[in-house]
This record gives structure tokens, C-alpha cells and sequence, in this order.
């Protein structure tokens, strides 16, 4: 359709970005947010201390192809999982969840298997996972 | 009101969220498929009062929807919310960010907030925000609220597709001069001078009362009324929420009602005459050629819709 889009798809991919739990530092959701916005995606940004469950309810009121969680606080294993739970209860079974932040190795395989499809660490750019979403995001039905 | 068998339609009606998102994203998208539903879709409206809000950024148009969201709910009202923010004219890419005011209502069952960005001329918003608007008005949503940055002229279009608008100023943004210019103060039904905390918002208040004592172009034939709140701590908002409830009445004359009708098709048309000629094949092409000075734009854009 226009032959500047830096993909295939007709339609922005749209993006909610949030800041599950209690921890105060959103620098890098903003800085992520703002990239994304650059690489062509809508992003929706809720500001910070969330809960999974207003989460979920923007994610699906906003019907959005991606779900980013940027988490620093260390409370990832509690609060990521059920987000995915929450989502998928409410039929976002296609909805990519991915997560930022500080996420030890050891938890990484655990948020994968409760659903977490990617998890960028510290030193992840921008671009990395702009490409990341576009291959990933689902397609309109 | 007749639902028809229109499945579409009567996904909205379940009290379900998810098919509401999904056939926004569809109006969003310009879905061909929803164009069959349209018929169906308006004839189950259930005449939700659309009001739109706008006013230049940084004037609290998001905290004080937040706050007319909390009045409505407190008396017992299910409340839409279609917030626009511009998408990038470079990348496409947007960030829509009036969530961040509204969370406290995300987990209530009867609020439903949607964000939406402009997507340029080619998105066709106005038409889009309409059809959402009637989207959550067959859902039960009233009223609707729709919120967009005032500051281009397809903002303020959008604020006249709207039953009711308010416009949002804050102390202070300009003299009396600003006040008579063309452009969004005119499309105002009530204007809300919020952050009344601040000083200067009384004398901001009476000069804007001043300069708009006359009906100017307003088919309601009277000049907008001019209000002062204070959206963080909800000072005004009762009585803000009562001058939109008493205004819906104003709107639904049958001259108010025409008017706006005439400017839905006026706006209809127009944004698919202009996503017409500029999805043809040539379009590319004459582009180029305004762009290498082959052609001249006026030419072109004969070439494009010849008369």
C-alpha cells in the first residue's frame, strides 16, 4: 500500500507497553516506547505500577498485537505468568507477550513454558526487537 | 430496535469486551468486511450521547476526562472513551499515551477506553471515530467520550462529528486575541478552563466569556457556556458533567441534528474521495513527477480526479 513501510502489513502493528508490579523506573519502558513509535508501531504506554489484571483488561480493550512487560524489581516469577493466565482466560490466545528488564537465566526457561514468548535482557537495541515483534506479531484475520 | 441476524452486531450486545475490541480494530483497519454490517450496526443504536474533548496539549483534557469518567460512573452510567492521538507523517508509528491518566478505571467492567491513533490523512479518523463511536453505542456505552489533541484541523473535525463538545483551556494560554481566532474555540459548546487552581483562571475564564458572548456560527444560536474545574481534585466536574447531560437536548434538535448530518457525509466523502486518489496506481507516479518538477501539483492532482 505504501512503499515506505518498512514491512508487508497494510496497518501499524500495535504495541502495550506496561510496567507490571510495584517498581518505580520506567526509563527504559519510555525509551522503548519512543523507539517503537520510530520503527512504525502504535504504542500504547499505561505508565507504571499495574497489576496483571489492569493489564489484561487494557489488552483487551485495546485489542493489541503485542503485549511488552518491563519488569526491574524482581517480582517477574509472581506477577508475569498471570498476566499471560489473565490474558489467555479471556481469549487473547494470540496475543505475543514479551518481556524487558532484569530477568535471571535461571527464571527465563519457567516464563517461557507459563507463556512469556521472548524475554530481551540488558543491552537488547531497540532494533533488535522491533524486527523481533514484526516477525512474530500476529497477522489480521 | 431491530438487531437483524447480523452477528457482528449482536457480538456487542453480549456485554463481552473482546468482540467490541476486535470489530474496532476492524473500523480501524478499514476492514472491507465490516462495510456490510454498517446498516445493521446503525440501526441498533441505542443513542448514547457522543461528546468530544479537545483542547491544546498539556491543558489536563485526559485527567479531566479521568475525572468526568469517575462523575458518570458515580451515577451509575457505563462510559466509552475513544482517546486520539497523532500517528507519526514520518514512520506511521505512534504513541498513545491517555491511558496513563485514565488506570483507575481499567478494571471496571463498565468503562471501556480505547486508543487510537490518526494515521494520517489516508486513516480517514473522522469517519473511523464516528462509526467507533457507534460501535460502543450499540454496546451501551453513554455517554461516548471522545478525546483528541486540538491541534490541527482534523481534530477539530472530529470534535464537530461529536453531539457535544468541550473544549479544555488552561490559565493563561493566551490573550483575548487567541480567543477570537478561527479554529477550536468556535467548535466549542462548553468551554472548561480547567486546572482552576492555578492563578488566573477566573479572569481567564471571564476574558474568554467576553470574547465569546456572541453565537458566532453555532447552529444552537447561543454562545457556549464557560466553566472552570480543576480536574485533579474534581472541583467543577459535577457541574461540568451536568452542563454536557443539559446540553445533549440542545443537540438533538432537528436543526443540530442536520447540520451535523450534512458535516458526517461532508467529511465522509471527502476522506474516501481523497483515500481514492491516492491508493490509484499512478499515484506513485505523479508524485514523482511534482517531486522532479515534470509536473506541477495542480496538474497532478487533475490527473488524479479529473474534473
Amino acid at each position: 500500500m505504501n512503499n515506505e513501510t518498512p514491512d508487508d502489513r497494510a496497518t501499524p502493528i500495535r504495541v502495550l507497553i506496561a510496567k507490571p508490579g510495584l517498581d518505580g523506573h520506567d526509563r527504559g519502558a519510555k525509551v522503548l516506547a519512543r523507539g517503537l513509535r520510530d520503527e512504525g508501531f502504535e504504542v500504547i504506554y499505561t505508565g507504571l505500577r499495574q497489576t496483571p489484571e489492569m493489564i489484561a483488561d487494557a489488552a483487551e480493550q485495546e485489542d493489541v498485537d503485542i503485549v511488552g512487560l518491563s519488569i526491574l524489581s524482581g517480582a517477574h516469577m509472581a506477577l508475569l505468568p498471570r498476566t499471560v493466565a489473565l490474558m489467555r482466560d479471556r481469549g487473547m490466545d494470540d496475543v505475543l507477550v514479551a518481556a524487558g528488564g532484569i530477568i535471571p537465566d535461571a527464571d527465563i526457561v519457567k516464563l517461557k513454558e507459563a507463556g512469556v514468548a521472548e524475554i530481551f535482557g540488558p543491552g537488547t537495541s531497540i532494533g533488535q526487537i522491533a524486527r523481533y515483534f514484526r516477525e512474530n506479531a500476529r497477522r489480521p484475520s | 430496535m431491530t438487531q437483524g441476524a447480523d452477528p457482528l452486531v449482536e457480538g456487542l450486545t453480549g456485554g463481552e469486551r473482546l468482540p467490541l475490541a476486535r470489530l474496532l480494530t476492524r473500523i480501524e483497519n478499514g476492514d472491507p468486511t465490516v462495510r456490510s454490517s454498517l446498516p445493521a450496526l446503525l440501526a441498533a443504536g441505542r443513542g448514547g450521547h457522543v461528546v468530544g474533548v479537545t483542547g491544546p496539549p498539556g491543558s489536563g483534557k485526559s485527567t479531566l476526562v479521568n475525572a468526568l469518567i469517575g462523575e458518570w460512573r458515580r451515577r451509575g452510567r457505563r462510559v466509552g472513551i475513544l482517546a486520539v492521538d497523532p500517528s507519526s507523517p514520518y514512520t506511521r508509528g505512534a504513541i498513545l499515551g491517555d491511558r496513563i491518566r485514565m488506570m483507575e478505571h481499567a478494571a471496571d467492567r463498565d468503562v471501556f477506553m480505547r486508543s487510537m491513533a490518526s494515521r494520517g490523512e489516508l486513516g480517514g479518523i473522522a469517519v473511523t471515530t464516528w462509526l467507533a463511536a457507534a460501535a460502543l453505542d450499540v454496546a451501551g456505552y453513554d455517554p461516548i467520550l471522545i478525546e483528541t489533541v486540538g491541534a490541527g484541523q482534523s481534530e477539530v473535525e472530529i470534535a464537530r462529528l461529536a453531539e457535544t463538545t468541550v473544549v479544555v483551556e488552561a490559565p493563561e494560554m493566551g490573550d483575548e486575541v487567541q480567543a477570537i481566532k478561527a479554529g477550536l474555540l468556535e467548535v466549542a459548546d462548553i468551554v472548561a478552563v480547567n486546572k482552576g487552581d492555578r492563578p488566573g483562571a477566573d479572569r481567564t475564564a471571564r476574558q474568554l466569556r467576553a470574547m465569546l458572548s456572541t453565537a458566532g456560527g453555532r447552529v444552537e444560536r447561543s454562545p457556549p457556556r464557560v466553566m472552570v474545574t480543576t480536574a485533579t481534585t474534581g472541583e467543577g466536574v459535577g457541574p461540568l458533567a451536568d452542563a454536557i447531560e443539559a446540553h445533549r437536548e440542545v443537540a438533538r434538535t432537528a436543526i443540530a441534528a442536520g447540520e451535523r448530518a450534512r458535516h458526517q457525509l461532508h467529511r465522509a466523502v471527502s476522506e474516501l474521495a481523497w483515500r481514492r486518489a491516492a491508493t490509484r496506481d499512478d499515484f506513485s507516479d505523479i508524485v514523482e513527477g511534482v517531486a522532479g518538477r515534470t509536473l506541477d501539483p495542480l496538474t497532478g492532482a487533475d490527473r488524479l480526479l479529473p474534473e
